[in-house]
């Protein structure tokens, strides 16, 4: 069972109260964008073997959105941060390269 | 080349003389340098894709590459179901291919894969159930697929183990597919990978791929880990690595990989002859030869390269159809297991040319690519062989940029 921490409510929670909610960092596209920029953001994902930023929503909780750092190749998490920010915070990077130290920063492990 | 055929008068040839003249039913050759097509995955699939090359097209300077054993993937991990009731005419194009070829693979192959098509009822448990299946079954009488919609006695009938009064959710009807059923998957890999060696092919066991090389955005070859190997043409066979081959070839697909899991029960006496599946509570059931209850449930949830789940999702799924199969409740689990299943934003396959040219990709099958096998191989040999095939032409990975979606994701739902 995939435990993770939901920073909102800072309690570990089980995967049976979560719901994943596919990559994160997206550039949410719209009305302007061109047809490529519009595919890429619905459709086209890192899918990394290895480190993978995603979304949870601790939906049997505060039913807030979270972003996780996990390895899909070992299940690992390396930690969750708050949804509110553009790219993963320093100490999740600084996490993930103490394990992984050929890690190049990327969605690409 | 020169296989000794398979028959009841050499099984009692051999039982005569202590079973010391059977061959290898595949070689083990050391790679070549060049081929005309390098096949990466040796899955059904991609096995199918080199047979087809060879029977349809005559082009058997083929190695077909696969990382780990074949078969090994998950053709050997799903749940053997084999249906093409589905309600977009190209699915239904390419599974009812894919379905009658199994019908005659034991033959063509001169090896028995066990296809027993002993019917498919996919179960109608909601109102919005029984209005999809309905719609379903008059899709497929037009297309030419035979299906019926059929009543919650006539399930009861078929499938005498059935609740079909379950307090949550009672059995309003089922779509059924007569000649659905199951076939066995070891021996579809095994067979494709026997015929493809006679045919002078070469299986290649125990080599990953490491990179792909490219010259003027043309493929020229892959890296392995049993040294570089050209090739005309690629043909990318892998499922849940996918995202991972294609990245070495410079370019994306849109895609993600999740794991599927699957179990079986303790062998018991035969109780159900056909096979189950009940969409809304993510559940189906079979029974295999050996006695064992075969059960398969819904993805979970994340990307996923490890081959195993979670276990609540095995819960969930026992938990189902123990309500709608009250006798199995009291049954052990003997094995569970996963595979890492590519799933598509529209639920379907990608058969299809690649932005590289040389470069053909075969994937995104999810959670229901075991029925379509040999399809699947007709068609991809087809593109690969001519450019283009009528069955491939509208599963190209570039349909999703149109908004051409195949959405079977609401006609099959996840059971698929």
């Amino acid at each position: 069972m995939l435990v993770l921490h939901c920073p909102y409510c800072g309690v570990d929670v089980d995967e049976t109260d979560l719901h994943g909610g596919g990559e994160a960092h997206l550039t949410r596209h719209g009305p302007g964008s061109s047809d490529d920029e519009f595919h890429d953001y619905l459709f086209q994902r890192a899918n990394p073997k290895g480190v993978h930023f995603e979304r949870w929503r601790h939906v049997y909780g505060c039913g807030k959105y979270f972003h996780a750092a996990r390895c899909t190749m070992t299940l690992e998490v390396f930690g969750t941060y708050s949804a509110q920010t553009l790219e993963p915070p320093q100490e999740i990077k600084d996490a993930i390269m103490a394990k992984r130290p050929d890690w190049t920063g990327g969605a690409k492990s | 080349m020169g296989q000794k055929r398979y028959s009841a008068f050499a099984i009692a040839r051999e039982a005569m003389r202590q079973h010391t003249g059977w061959d290898r039913a595949w070689a083990k050759p050391t790679p070549k340098k060049k081929y005309d097509v390098v096949i990466v995955g040796a899955g059904g699939h991609g096995l199918a894709t080199a047979y087809y090359l060879g029977k349809n097209f005559g082009i058997t300077n083929v190695a077909i590459i696969e990382k780990g054993w074949l078969g090994g993937g998950n053709t050997g991990r799903n749940t053997t179901i084999i249906r093409s009731n589905y309600l977009q005419d190209p699915s239904a194009a390419l599974y009812e291919k894919a379905r009658s070829l199994y019908e005659t693979m034991s033959q063509d192959l001169n090896y028995n894969v066990m296809f027993s098509p002993r019917g498919v009822i996919m179960l109608a448990q909601t109102q919005h159930e029984i209005r999809g299946y309905q719609r379903t079954a008059h899709a497929n009488s037009l297309q030419g697929v035979q299906t019926e919609w059929i009543s919650p006695q006539r399930v009861k009938e078929l499938v005498p183990i059935m609740n079909i009064d379950g307090p949550r959710y009672p059995v309003l009807g089922g779509l059924w597919q007569a000649r659905g059923g199951t076939a066995r998957h070891d021996a579809v890999a095994w067979g494709y990978a026997r015929a493809c060696s006679d045919m002078g092919m070469d299986v290649i066991q125990k080599c990953e791929v490491t990179g792909v090389r490219t010259t003027a955005g043309k493929v020229t070859g892959v890296d392995t880990t049993k040294g570089a190997i050209d090739c005309d043409k690629l043909g990318m066979v892998v499922a849940g690595h996918s995202s991972v081959l294609a990245e070495m070839a410079g370019f994306r697909l849109p895609m993600e990989s999740v794991a599927l899991q699957a179990l079986v029960s303790e062998p018991i006496k035969p109780c159900m002859d056909v096979v189950v599946m009940a969409n809304t509570v993510h559940g189906y059931l079979s029974q295999s030869d050996k006695g064992e209850m075969v059960i398969g449930g819904g993805t979970d949830g994340y990307n996923n390269y490890t081959q195993r789940g979670s276990f609540h999702h095995i819960e969930e799924t026992v938990r189902a159809l123990v309500e709608t199969f009250p006798m199995i409740a009291r049954l052990k689990m003997l094995r569970q297991w996963g595979g890492i299943v590519d799933v598509t934003g529209d639920r379907s396959p990608i058969l299809s040319k690649t932005p590289v040219d040389g470069v053909f990709v075969n994937c995104g099958w999810g959670t229901g690519g075991f029925k379509a096998i040999p399809g699947s191989g007709w068609a991809m040999a087809e593109l690969m062989a001519k450019g283009q095939s009528p069955l491939t032409e509208e599963f190209n990975m570039f349909r999703f940029r149109e908004g051409k979606f195949i959405d079977e994701s609401v006609a099959a739902g996840v059971a698929h």
